[in-house]
């Protein structure tokens, strides 16, 4: 009865894409997921009667559209709309823009400087080419450099021929880039603060740099190299909000005969003669099956489920090491109707998309200072969207959600671990912020769920509340993520892998790692989809 | 509390109106429009065939406003120009329109356009693209200043064979004797009109560059003063037919600036692009100078040409083919000439192809079903069209 082919743990977006696969090759597969609802950090709650909140993750750009079409979720009732719109509150009652015409942008950006304005199309020429460089690595297990065999020399070969394409400059550029910080990739193109506070809003989320932190150039594109229907950089909302994806991921599953079961937290692998062999649940439960696949981050995966008598010495150092500073709290707001935002001209389009408050990196630096003190930045920034513009299905007619994520918050406050008036305080910290924009929104607020990093490592099993599974940094990127020698989704354990985002290409709600496990795991058993 | 009271205009379209465009808008009775550089403007007034027959044969009017105009001032103009462009900028005069191109370091063209010289330290460059950082950039070091000034002087471009009677009628005394490639500085109401005989047409006809608040009354007067001898507005689809005739190359469609090169090799240097010429090594050190020497030894590695092609389809986007099977290149820009009755095109081809036997593929949609034609062309020299009138001094009455 508990026996299968494979079992995942965790039903988050990215262990639901590995299970489809596995499944769709006539695995027997199963997924374990430790809470009542499934989809980890790509999910929709209603937590307020009447509202949908897109609790955690709340806009699609990385999930890629080769795993959209492959696992038919579009049979399965995923839609993903773009946006338009956007913009950066300056402090002194101006507004800077996005718009998606190439024109009214540089337009918009003249309004700050002429020559940045101009410089735009330069930059976005750049990024587009680093873009390019990294978009097809997205879905290959990453090439092991120390590696002898032929298809890791064959993946190091085609590295060095897309460095090739490049011009001397521009791989000077390239490796440049994937070092520097975003404060001084910046600098090159731009003068303007608040233009570069504009942009460099895409450097900071989700991570523990600041904008001036080396490494933090890397995370722009992080949020630049997804796509819409073709159009690179752009994003857009999953109708019904991010748990949708899930949703529909749970459904192909289980068009292929998967089983999921929630309510189960796994405990302990089972491990036999030096192999995978099942898992053990906090309930007491066993299911077995030669191979299990961990969701978890790396941390989760090895320091709480694997026990230390199975690992070598030097991999469980590493994990210890293995960078996942949580930074990023989520206020989740159900609102009485659409608060007004007087900088902006009537019938504006900017408000339809990300609005963001700080308006320089300056100041995003100084809150991040709060963070390295361990304590919430007291000037905030947030990613401020109302995606029920977009998606009215999610609330009541007339009524609107809004989804704030808010830079920088310490897993650990430097008075110790949060307690509830901390986390009312942060809470009231981010929304005197955004009032101070728009004077009514306080009055709409009807309930706001507020989640620190610690309540997002509780409720959704992010450690630290790192959203990303781990620091996007050069050192834990590609064949350095997780760890050196392990980047190719197995483990120490015969028959026991990873496919979570603390594994290349890293997390967002990107689907790419448990598309590329499943291919290795497939591979072990000599079998493909 | 933050004060709301804008300090800054908003920006709240996505495309903006030119100053002559309530005169525009009423002519447009086909209602096609189209977005140049964030502007609007008509595509087609009645029909493109029409008015682009009213440029050979009378004169038409072009609304040339978003044309990206930088000014560039200062004792140092001439030399910071002449590190800039390719060109000797030295030998151009006062009054003198010039072509020019520009490279960045890896000698790959960022644009080309027109350099109006009014002096030593005064010149208004013309591009279709927009280049600022670069132009700055190139600056540091000269004592010069650069403005963009592209929403500050508008424009019409007035061409055809009435085109200088037109002018004429309208009081600019001795508008005839203008040489092409000269610009000439005429009172109008209490400001300035400035005139060159220039254009994208390679017919007669010459640009009217005027301060925005008198574009209406010049819209007016032109063509108060053409009623007479056919004058009609024309949009950018006939501007592109005349343009090709010409054989005017355009960025973004025959080559693509080098700024926007995300590929590496997609850059295209002057000698490719068939401006050797514009290029000027005993000048001293310009821009791109060092990787231009370069390029000059290796030679090209393609070559701009343009082609007729048998029938009458014309050939867009189609390859290029040597004796039918290999692939020696691609058609960027096609068109059926109505003034010389045939299937024109540019091209680029490889260096080193051999520029016999060429053919290209056509496919023709003809009731919703497609064939594949295997067509001849032959490489001929361009323009395509080049009416004698177009360098007439004095200008041909009509
Ligand atoms: C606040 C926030 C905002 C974000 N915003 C965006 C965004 O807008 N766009 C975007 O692309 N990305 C965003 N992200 C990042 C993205 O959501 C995550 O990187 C991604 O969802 C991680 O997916 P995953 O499948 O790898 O892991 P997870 O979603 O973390 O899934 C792991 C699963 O394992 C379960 N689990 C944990 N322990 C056990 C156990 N012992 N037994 C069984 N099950 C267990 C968890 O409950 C969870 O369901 C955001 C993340 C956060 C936290």
């Amino acid at each position: 009865m508990n026996n299968y082919d494979a079992i995942v743990i965790g039903a988050g977006h990215n262990g639901l894409v590995n299970a489809c696969y596995l499944a769709r090759a006539d695995l027997k597969t199963l997924v374990l997921e430790r809470n009542p609802y499934i989809g980890g950090a790509s999910v929709t709650r209603e937590l307020y009667p009447g509202f949908s909140y897109t609790n955690c993750s709340y806009v699609c750009s990385l999930f890629r559209p080769e795993i959209f079409r492959q696992l038919e979720l579009s049979r399965h009732g995923l839609q993903v709309i773009p946006y338009d719109g956007g913009c950066t509150f300056t402090q002194d009652g101006n507004y800077l823009a996005t718009y998606n015409d190439h024109e009214a942008q540089r337009r918009e950006f003249a309004r700050f400087s002429a020559r940045d304005a101009e410089a735009y199309d330069d930059y976005a020429t750049d990024v587009m080419r680093h873009c390019r460089f990294i978009k097809p690595w997205l879905l290959r297990t990453p090439p092991d450099p120390v590696s002898r065999k032929a298809k890791d020399i064959k993946g190091l070969w085609q590295l060095y021929k897309d460095l090739q394409v490049l011009t001397e400059a521009q791989i000077y550029d390239t490796l440049e880039f994937y070092t520097i910080s975003c404060g001084d990739y910046l600098n090159r193109y731009f003068e303007s603060d608040v233009i570069k506070g504009h942009i460099s809003n895409s450097s900071i989320i989700g991570t523990g740099l600041g904008p001036y932190s080396p490494g933090s150039a890397y995370v722009l594109l992080h949020h630049y190299m997804g796509e819409v229907d073709g159009r690179i950089g752009s994003w857009g909302v999953a109708r019904g909000g991010m748990g949708a994806i899930a949703n529909a991921l749970a459904s192909s599953f289980k068009a292929s005969q998967g089983e999921i079961k929630t309510d189960c937290s796994v405990e302990n692998l089972i491990v036999k003669e030096g192999k995978a062999v099942g898992v053990a649940l906090e309930n007491g439960d066993e299911y077995y099956a030669d191979t299990i696949v961990s969701n978890l981050d790396v941390k989760r995966t090895f320091l709480k489920v694997v026990d230390k008598q199975h690992l070598p010495q030097d991999f469980v150092t590493q994990v210890q090491q293995f960078k996942i500073r949580g930074s990023s709290g989520k206020l989740n707001i159900a609102l009485d109707g659409m608060p007004t935002f007087p900088a902006l001209p009537e019938g504006s389009t900017a408000i339809r998309g990300h609005v963001n408050i700080i308006d320089s990196m300056e100041r995003l630096e100084r809150g991040y200072d709060d963070w390295k003190n361990g304590t919430w930045s007291k000037d905030p920034f947030v990613d401020l969207l109302i995606p029920t513009q977009t998606d009215p299905t999610m609330v009541p007619p007339g009524k609107q959600m809004m989804s704030v994520f808010v830079q920088y918050a310490p897993p650990v406050l430097n008075t110790g671990e949060w307690t509830e008036e901390d986390k009312q305080a942060f809470g009231q910290t981010v929304i005197d912020a955004i009032a101070q924009y728009s004077p009514d929104f306080k009055d709409l607020i009807l309930h706001a769920e507020i989640r620190t990093p610690q309540d997002i490592e509780n409720e959704a099993g992010l450690t630290q509340g790192n959203i990303f599974h781990g620091e996007l940094t050069l050192d834990q990127l590609l064949f350095n993520r997780p760890i050196p020698g392990y980047a190719q989704y197995r483990s120490p354990i015969p028959g026991f892998y990873m496919c979570g985002s603390s594994t290349h290409p890293g997390g967002g709600v990107m689907g790419a790692p448990g598309a590329n496990a499943a291919r290795e795991i497939l591979a072990d058993k000599r079998m493909t989809v | 509390m933050i004060n709301f009271s804008r300090s800054l205009e908003p920006n709240n379209t996505m495309v903006i109106p030119t100053p002559f465009h309530e005169r525009s808008f009423a002519a447009n009775r086909r209602g096609h429009w189209t977005s140049w550089a964030g502007y609007t403007i008509a595509d087609e007034y009645t029909h493109a065939d029409l008015e682009y027959f009213a440029v050979r044969n009378q004169c038409g009017v072009f609304d040339l406003t978003p044309m990206i105009k930088y000014h560039i001032s200062g004792v140092d103009a001439e030399a910071y120009l002449n590190k800039l462009f390719t060109r000797d900028i030295r030998k151009i005069k006062a009054s003198q329109v010039a072509y020019v191109l520009f490279c960045n370091e890896s000698g790959y063209t960022l644009d080309d356009g027109t350099l109006f010289k009014f002096s030593n330290s005064e010149y208004i460059f013309c591009s279709q693209d927009r280049h600022l950082p670069w132009l700055l950039d190139s600056a540091i070091g000269f004592d010069v200043e650069i403005k963009d000034r592209t929403d500050k002087i508008a424009a019409l471009a007035v061409q055809g064979p009435t085109s200088a009677a037109i002018l004429k009628r309208m009081g600019l005394d001795g508008i005839e004797n203008l040489p092409p490639f000269q610009m000439q500085s005429f009172q109008y109401q209490r400001d300035d009109l400035i005139v060159s005989r220039t254009g994208f047409t390679g017919d007669l006809g010459y640009e009217l560059w005027i301060d925005p608040y008198l574009a209406i009354k010049l819209w007016d007067d032109l063509f108060t003063c053409g009623q007479n001898y056919g004058i009609e507005p024309f949009g950018s689809k006939a501007l592109e037919m005349l343009r090709i005739e010409a054989g005017f190359i355009l960025p973004h469609k025959d080559f693509l600036p080098a700024n926007h090169v995300i590929r590496v090799n997609r850059g295209r240097t002057p000698f490719e692009l068939g401006y050797g010429r514009l290029v000027d090594f005993d000048k001293g050190f310009f821009n791109g100078r060092q990787a231009l020497l370069k390029a000059q030894q290796n030679g090209p590695r393609y070559q701009l040409v343009g082609l007729e092609i048998d029938g009458n389809k014309p050939a867009y986007d189609a390859w290029i083919y040597q004796n039918k099977r290999k692939n020696v290149g691609t058609i960027t820009s096609a068109m059926w000439s109505p003034s010389c009755k045939t299937n024109i095109a540019l091209a680029w081809l490889d260096a080193n192809a051999k520029t016999d036997n060429l053919w290209v593929d056509i496919y023709t949609n003809k009731e919703l079903k497609w064939h594949k034609n295997m067509v001849s062309c032959k490489v001929v020299k361009r323009p395509f069209f080049n009416p004698a009138r177009r360098n007439a001094v004095p200008a041909l009455d009509f």
